[in-house]
């Protein structure tokens, strides 16, 4: 069944994108003569942009998981999870773009080993742990880092895609075992580069600070901000009446994902906090001292909507089956989860001058409305069911 | 009291469950399916409540919390101060960040035992204890429906058997059961 975007949709995301821009543009021009005005402006630049991108990668990341355990119940909901795996080269040029604009500012006082002034001995601002660790953080390998990245998602990317269309045609099971061999190696390179790429984008903004947990609790967050879009993005096509083939035990099986992702989430997030917190050293606390001095309610507040609020309320089975709850936990823990990465971004790089505001919403709203048009339109491009998976039958019959 | 049951035994899981479905549609009452493995939605057929087990995981989760809550309160720092890294020794929730792996274990095995002993007690399967089923051969690969009279008035014997006997069963019997 071919998909169309509806009318409402159509005014639904343009609203938002309109909106989005109306009060990014009242945030740019109210706060223009603010002393970091630059750096605020990057910071939600690049967590807008990661936020989105991640969610496109833990989709790819998701579809490449289904293909490598070659598993069945999927089948239904593969160009779902397509579409929104094909949200990344939009996010990854968003992203790059960002990270181009803060490298020409020379690290805009977001990345502090991007600027000279740092690391170069004898100049006012010398600090000899950045200056330590600059073989690593430089901005010429992490422009090297971040495009072999992007090349790889991409290429990745676009071979699933292609090799599904391909099956539409052709079937049979050759393209089957190709994208279980090729779903295999990108996991390998996920692991890598979803740890390395978390380090580089976002934990050398507290430059001082490091650690090994970090990847990990990023790739956790991405991972269940993905599966919320995904089920919401279900849901809504099942209420407009596509999707036939998805029942009832799709959903719940999308919902045990949400619920388990954010127990993931929360499991890192309780691990790292608790094992710095234990240990007590000076240069792996201060990370949370800046969080608990500037952000102490908004910090604490993000942990238990995203972890007790899906906890309690997808605990049931019932609940795991219900449109009306699943899309209402889904809208806050994606929320909590954008002010995971909020505050992951601003609480390095502005510290305590960060607060939300016009340009803070404003942008968050432009680039969502964004995202779900480029979803949306994404699934105007292949039909609906992938009508030759091998496992489309057994998806069909699924029922737990 | 002696009681009159008729067993049908299958050689098919499906076969089984075609039948039960054909015979709760017309209104007989199936009080027991034996089986070497579970079968998959067999329960709404023949009209088996929702399991309790889930009540009970979480009553001896929750006796797993407090055990642990109180025990680790009691002996870290009521009874010897603990030091963990020259924190507050005096105070339980200044440290409760260090207590919360353990509690969660203890929660956990407390829930997982006694959710499979209560399995165990419930199912009279404790190791030991004597077979329930009606033949040892749906311990392997034959599946068994159970009819009771008592809770068939409506039908003879003879009618319920008549019934079993198009439902593609390979052999059929009657007990009289205490």
């Amino acid at each position: 069944m071919e998909f169309s975007i509806s009318n409402k949709a159509k005014v639904f995301t343009t609203s938002l994108m309109v909106i989005g821009l109306l009060f990014t543009a009242i945030g740019v021009f109210t706060s223009m003569n603010e002393h970091h005005f630059e750096t605020r402006l990057l910071t939600n630049g690049l967590i807008n942009s990661f936020f989105f991108f991640a969610i496109g990668l833990g989709a790819l990341f998701f579809l490449a998981l289904q293909y490598a355990t070659e598993t069945g119940w999927y089948a239904s909901v593969k160009r779902v999870i397509e579409a929104v795996a094909g949200y990344l080269p939009y996010g990854m040029a968003m992203l790059a773009l960002t990270l181009l604009t803060i490298t020409f500012m020379k690290g805009a006082h977001i990345y502090l080993w991007m600027d000279p002034e740092y690391t170069t001995e004898g100049t006012h601002h010398y600090d000899s742990i950045i200056a330590g660790k600059a073989a690593y953080l430089n901005p010429i390998f992490f422009w090297i880092r971040t495009l072999v990245y992007m090349a790889v998602y991409y290429l990745f990317l676009r071979g699933f895609r292609m090799r599904s269309l391909e099956e539409d045609r052709i079937g049979g099971t050759d393209l089957h075992f190709k994208n279980y061999r090729k779903a295999a190696t990108f996991l390998v390179f996920f692991a890598v580069f979803s740890s390395t790429s978390a380090w580089d984008w976002l934990m050398s903004i507290d430059v001082h600070w490091f650690s090994t947990l970090f990847g990990w609790y990023t790739f956790a967050g991405m991972w269940v901000s993905t599966m919320t879009v995904l089920v919401m993005l279900t849901l809504y096509l099942k209420k407009l009446g596509y999707l036939p083939k998805v029942n009832d035990s799709h959903i719940h099986d999308l919902g045990k994902w949400t619920f388990a992702t954010s127990f993931l989430w929360s499991y890192l997030w309780f691990s790292q906090f608790m094992l710095i917190w234990y240990a007590n050293i000076g240069e792996e606390v201060v990370y949370y001292i800046t969080r608990i001095e500037h952000y102490k309610m908004m910090y604490f507040g993000m942990f238990l909507i995203n972890f007790a609020f899906p906890m309690l309320i997808l605990m049931s089975r019932d609940a795991k089956r219900n449109a009306g709850i699943l899309s209402f936990v889904g809208v806050i823990i994606l929320i909590g989860h954008w002010l995971d990465v909020y505050i992951m971004v601003s609480a390095g790089s502005l510290g305590q001058s960060a607060k939300i505001g016009f340009l803070e919403i404003g942008m968050a709203v432009l680039v969502a409305g964004f995202f779900i048009r480029v979803i949306l339109n994404n699934l105007t491009k292949a039909p609906l069911t992938p009508v030759n998976h091998p496992f489309l039958d057994e998806s069909i019959h699924h029922e737990i | 009291m002696a009681e009159k049951v008729i067993y049908a035994m299958y050689d098919d899981d499906d076969v089984l469950k075609d039948g039960a479905k054909k015979l709760v549609a017309k209104g007989v009452k199936i009080s027991e399916v034996f089986s070497p493995f579970p079968i998959h939605g067999i329960d709404p057929i023949i009209g088996i409540k929702n399991t309790r087990l889930g009540i009970m995981a979480f009553l001896y989760g929750l006796t797993g919390l407090l055990l642990a809550t109180i025990g680790m309160r009691f002996f870290m720092v009521v009874d010897w101060p603990m030091n963990i890294g020259g924190k507050p020794n005096f105070s339980y929730l200044d440290n409760m960040l260090a207590f919360i792996p353990i509690t969660f274990e203890f929660t956990v095995l407390c829930a997982a035992h006694g959710m499979a002993i209560t399995y165990l007690l419930r199912n009279k399967t404790l190791p030991g204890m004597p077979a329930q089923n009606p033949d040892p051969r749906t311990t392997d690969d034959k599946f068994v429906i159970e009819i009771r009279l008592s809770e068939n008035d409506k039908f003879t014997s003879d009618e319920l058997e008549g019934m079993l006997k198009e439902t593609g069963l390979i052999e059929l019997d009657q007990k009289e059961i205490k």
